[in-house]
C-alpha cells in the first residue's frame, strides 16, 4: 500500500502554501567539501516535522530547492538542513552566513515508520547524501532505544572525504548499544577503514531478518543493489522502506514534477515501503 | 451516449433572437462574460459582450495536425466545438506571479498578490471540457492540497455549457463518457436547434443561479418536440464520432506495458514541442522562474505552464531522469490514461481530441492506445503480483 497522508502528522506553522516563511540562520558549518550544514530558528512556536519529511529552501532571487529535514525531531526550537552543493541554488545556498535569512515551506511528505517500528530490528543504509534524510529516524530512535531490538546502522561515501557527520558516527560506534560500519568506493593509503560498495556491509551486520525494519536512502543503483541484498538475507519486502528524490517545484503535488510511476513523489512519498513502488523501482527513465 | 430520460420541466427553449438577453443578464449579474470569438483563423475564448462577438457561421475542419475555420452555410452560433486553448488558461493561468520577496540590507519580506475575486461566466464550455474543469478541481482543491488562488478562480464561474451538434474529426468524447450532451457541472446547457424556419437553444438549469438567470431570458417551457429534437441531435452527433478507444482496465494496460515497442515507434515521430500538453485542457504540470530587478532586490517566483516533453522537465543533479523521446511521450501518455486514476480517481483524458488536432506530425492517441492494446505485453513483474491476488 502507498504511505498515505495519514502518517502526516504535525503541518506547522511553516506554510505548506506558496509564500515562504522566513527562518533565521543560526549557524553554517561546512561538513566536506561540497556539503554544509545550516541551523535554522524557527518563528515563534517551533517547527515539526517527523523523520523523513522534507522542506522547500528558498533564496531570495535565485530559487527554491526540496532539501530533507536532518535534525532531531524532538527538538523544535531548531530546524537542520545538510545540503550538498550540486546545482545553482545549492551553490548560492552554500555563501550563506549566520543572520541571513531562509525562506522554508514544509514540511512536506511521508516520514519513516520509526514510532511504528517499536520492537523490531532496525537497520539504517545510507549512500552519501543519504545519510543526513535517515539521521532524524536514527536520533528518534536512539531517544527510545528501549523500545527497539538491535540498531545498525551502515553507511557508504564515494572517499572518506565525502564522510559526513564523523564525530557523531564516532560517537554511535562507541555506543555498546547501536552497530556502526562506514565504507568508501575508493581511498587512499592513509584509510584503515572498509573499501567496497555498501551492499557488501550487509552479510557482515547482526539483525533479525524475521524482524527487521529497514531504511534505505541513497543513489538510485545503490537502492536497487540493497534491495535485493536484503530480501536475500530474508528482509521481508513490507519491512524495506526507501526514499526516492525527483525533480520538485512545489512539494504540493500541483507542479507535477516528482511523478514516480502513479505517485507523486512529494506528497505519496519521499519515504515508500518499497512494495508501493516496486514494479517501476527497477524502470529506467519512470 | 446514453439515452437520457425526457429532460426535466424546468427546461426551456430561448429563441436565438433572445440570446443576446442571456449575455446581457450575466453582465447585469455582475459577470465577465467569456466566450468563443475567432481570431487568427482559429476560435478563441475571450471576452464577449453580444453573439455578434462571436464565430456565428463557422465550423471548424480538424483531423490529426489539421485545423482550419470554415465558413458554413447557416447562421448556427455553436457550429464547431473546441477552442485550441482551453478554459485552463483562465482557470490555471499559462503564467502567474506567486509571491513576491523584497530584500532590504539584512531583511527579506515575502509576500502573495492579493486573490481577486473573479465573476466569470463561461458561455460554449463544450460537455469535454466541462470534464476537463472537473478533472482541474480534483486536482487543485483538496487533493490534499489546496491551491488558494485556483480555488478563488473557480468559486465563482458560472458555465453555459453547449451541448455538441457536431463532432469534429478529432472527436472521441463517447468513448471518454464525458459527452457530447453535458450531465453535470453546468449552470445553464444549450443545445442549439435550427430548423428551416426557426432558430432556437432548449436550455436546461443546472443549479439555481441558472435557473434565476433563465427566468430573466424571454423563454417558453420545452415541449416533447423540442425536447426530442435536442435529444436526436446529440445521437447523431455520437454516431458521427470517428475516433474510438476502448478504456476496458486502461490504467493497467498502459502500466503493464512500459516495455512495448510501440513507444520506441511513436518516439521516432514524436518531436517533443510539448504543443500536446499545452492545449490539453487538463495538463496542469508547471514550473517556477526566478525573476529579478536588475538592482537584485526585488525578486518574483514566477508560475508558468511547463511540458513534460522537455528534457529539463525531470533534470536533477546530474542529468534528466527522462533523457529518451521514448520515455518522455510514455510518461504523458501513461499519466493521462493510467496513472491519472490513481492520483485523482478519474481519467486524464476528457476525449476532446487536441492533442491529435495540434500535433504537427498527427500522432493520434487513439491510434497509439489501440496499437498497445492490439499487441499487448505483460511485465512479468505485476503479472506475477496480479497471479499472486
Amino acid at each position: 500500500m502507498i504511505a498515505t497522508l495519514e502518517q502526516k502528522k504535525n503541518i506547522t506553522a511553516a506554510s505548506a502554501d506558496r509564500k515562504p516563511v522566513l527562518f533565521r540562520i543560526s549557524r553554517v558549518q561546512k561538513d566536506t567539501h561540497d556539503t554544509f550544514t545550516i541551523d535554522l530558528e524557527p518563528p515563534k512556536g517551533g517547527f515539526y516535522f517527523e523523520p523523513g519529511q522534507f522542506n522547500m529552501l528558498y533564496l531570495h532571487g535565485v530559487g527554491e530547492v526540496p532539501i530533507s529535514i536532518c535534525g532531531d525531531p524532538s527538538a523544535h526550537d531548531k530546524l537542520i538542513h545538510t545540503i550538498r552543493a550540486v546545482g545553482t541554488v545549492t551553490k548560492a545556498m552554500q555563501k550563506l552566513k549566520k543572520g541571513d535569512l531562509l525562506g522554508v515551506r514544509g514540511p512536506f511528505g511521508t516520514n519513516w515508520p520509526a514510532e511504528e517500528s517499536a520492537g523490531s530490528d532496525i537497520l539504517i543504509i545510507a549512500g552519501g547524501i543519504g545519510l543526513p534524510p535517515l539521521r532524524p529516524s536514527i536520533y528518534h530512535v536512539l531517544a527510545n532505544r528501549e523500545k527497539y531490538g538491535k540498531v545498525v546502522l551502515l553507511y557508504g561515501t564515494r572517499t572518506p572525504k565525502d564522510i559526513l557527520y564523523r564525530k557523531e558516527l564516532e560517537q554511535w560506534r562507541a555506543r555498546f548499544d547501536m552497530e556502526v560500519h562506514v565504507t568508501v568506493d575508493r581511498a587512499a593509503g592513509d584509510w584503515h577503514g572498509n573499501v567496497g560498495v555498501v551492499t557488501t556491509l550487509i552479510s557482515r551486520s547482526h539483525f533479525d531478518p524475521s524482524s527487521t525494519v529497514a531504511m534505505l536512502v541513497g543513489p538510485e543503483v545503490m537502492m536497487r543493489f540493497t534491495v535485493l541484498e536484503l530480501q536475500k538475507r530474508g528482509i521481508e519486502p513490507d519491512n524495506i522502506y526507501i526514499s526516492m528524490e525527483r525533480n520538485m517545484k512545489c512539494g504540493t503535488g500541483f507542479c507535477g514534477h516528482c511523478q514516480y510511476g502513479p505517485t507523486f513523489i512529494c506528497k505519496d512519498g519521499p519515504v515508500y515501503p518499497y512494495p508501493a513502488i516496486k514494479d517501476v523501482f527497477v524502470k529506467r527513465e519512470i | 451516449m446514453k439515452t437520457k430520460e425526457p429532460l426535466p420541466t424546468p427546461t426551456v427553449t430561448i429563441e436565438r433572437k433572445n440570446l443576446d438577453v442571456l449575455f446581457s443578464a450575466l453582465i447585469k449579474n455582475g459577470y465577465n462574460v467569456i466566450g468563443p470569438t475567432v481570431r487568427e483563423g482559429a476560435i478563441v475564448y475571450d471576452l464577449i459582450t453580444a453573439s455578434n462577438n462571436m464565430p456565428v457561421g463557422y465550423t471548424q475542419e480538424q483531423n490529426a495536425g489539421k485545423y482550419k475555420l470554415v465558413k458554413h452555410g447557416d447562421q448556427s452560433v455553436f457550429g464547431f466545438n473546441t477552442a485550441p486553448l482551453s478554459w485552463k488558461k483562465f482557470l490555471h493561468p499559462p503564467t502567474l506571479e506567486l509571491c513576491h520577496s523584497h530584500r532590504d540590507r539584512n531583511s527579506v519580506t515575502i509576500t502573495t498578490p492579493k486573490i481577486e475575486p473573479q465573476k466569470h461566466a463561461f458561455v460554449g464550455v463544450r460537455p469535454c471540457d466541462l470534464a476537463a474543469i472537473s478533472v482541474l478541481d480534483k486536482v487543485f482543491i483538496a487533493s490534499p492540497y489546496t491551491d488558494v488562488g485556483y480555488q478563488a478562480r473557480r468559486s465563482d464561474v458560472f458555465i453555459v455549457a453547449v451541448n455538441c451538434g457536431q463532432a469534429a474529426g478529432t472527436c472521441f468524447c463517447v468513448s471518454m463518457q464525458t459527452g457530447p450532451g453535458a450531465t453535470k457541472g453546468f449552470d445553464i446547457a444549450l443545445t442549439e436547434i435550427i430548423e428551416k424556419d426557426r432558430h432556437y437553444f432548449v436550455a436546461e438549469p443546472g443549479t439555481d443561479q441558472g435557473e434565476t438567470i433563465l427566468k430573466s431570458v424571454p423563454h417558453k417551457e420545452a415541449n416533447i418536440y423540442e425536447l426530442k429534437a435536442a435529444e436526436s441531435q446529440l445521437e447523431n452527433t455520437a454516431e458521427q464520432m470517428g475516433r474510438k478507444v476502448d478504456t476496458t482496465n486502461i490504467a493497467e494496460l498502459l502500466t503493464n506495458n512500459s516495455d512495448h515497442a510501440r513507444w520506441q515507434e511513436v518516439a521516432k515521430r514524436c518531436l517533443t514541442c510539448g504543443n500536446c500538453t499545452m492545449v490539453c485542457p487538463t495538463c496542469f504540470c508547471s514550473t517556477i522562474e526566478d525573476v529579478t530587478d536588475l538592482s537584485g532586490d526585488n525578486a518574483s517566483r514566477i508560475r508558468k505552464w511547463d511540458s513534460c516533453f522537455t528534457l529539463g522537465f525531470s533534470y536533477i543533479h546530474g542529468g534528466s531522469i527522462r533523457s529518451s523521446v521514448m520515455s518522455r511521450y510514455r510518461q504523458w501518455l501513461t499519466h493521462k490514461f493510467s496513472s491519472w486514476h490513481h492520483q485523482f480517481g478519474t481519467s486524464g483524458c476528457v476525449g476532446c481530441g487536441r492533442c491529435i488536432t495540434w500535433c504537427p506530425v498527427a500522432i493520434d492517441v487513439t491510434e497509439e492506445l489501440k496499437a498497445i492494446r492490439s499487441n499487448e505485453q505483460t511485465n512479468p513483474s505485476t503479472k506475477s503480483t496480479k497471479e499472486k491476488q
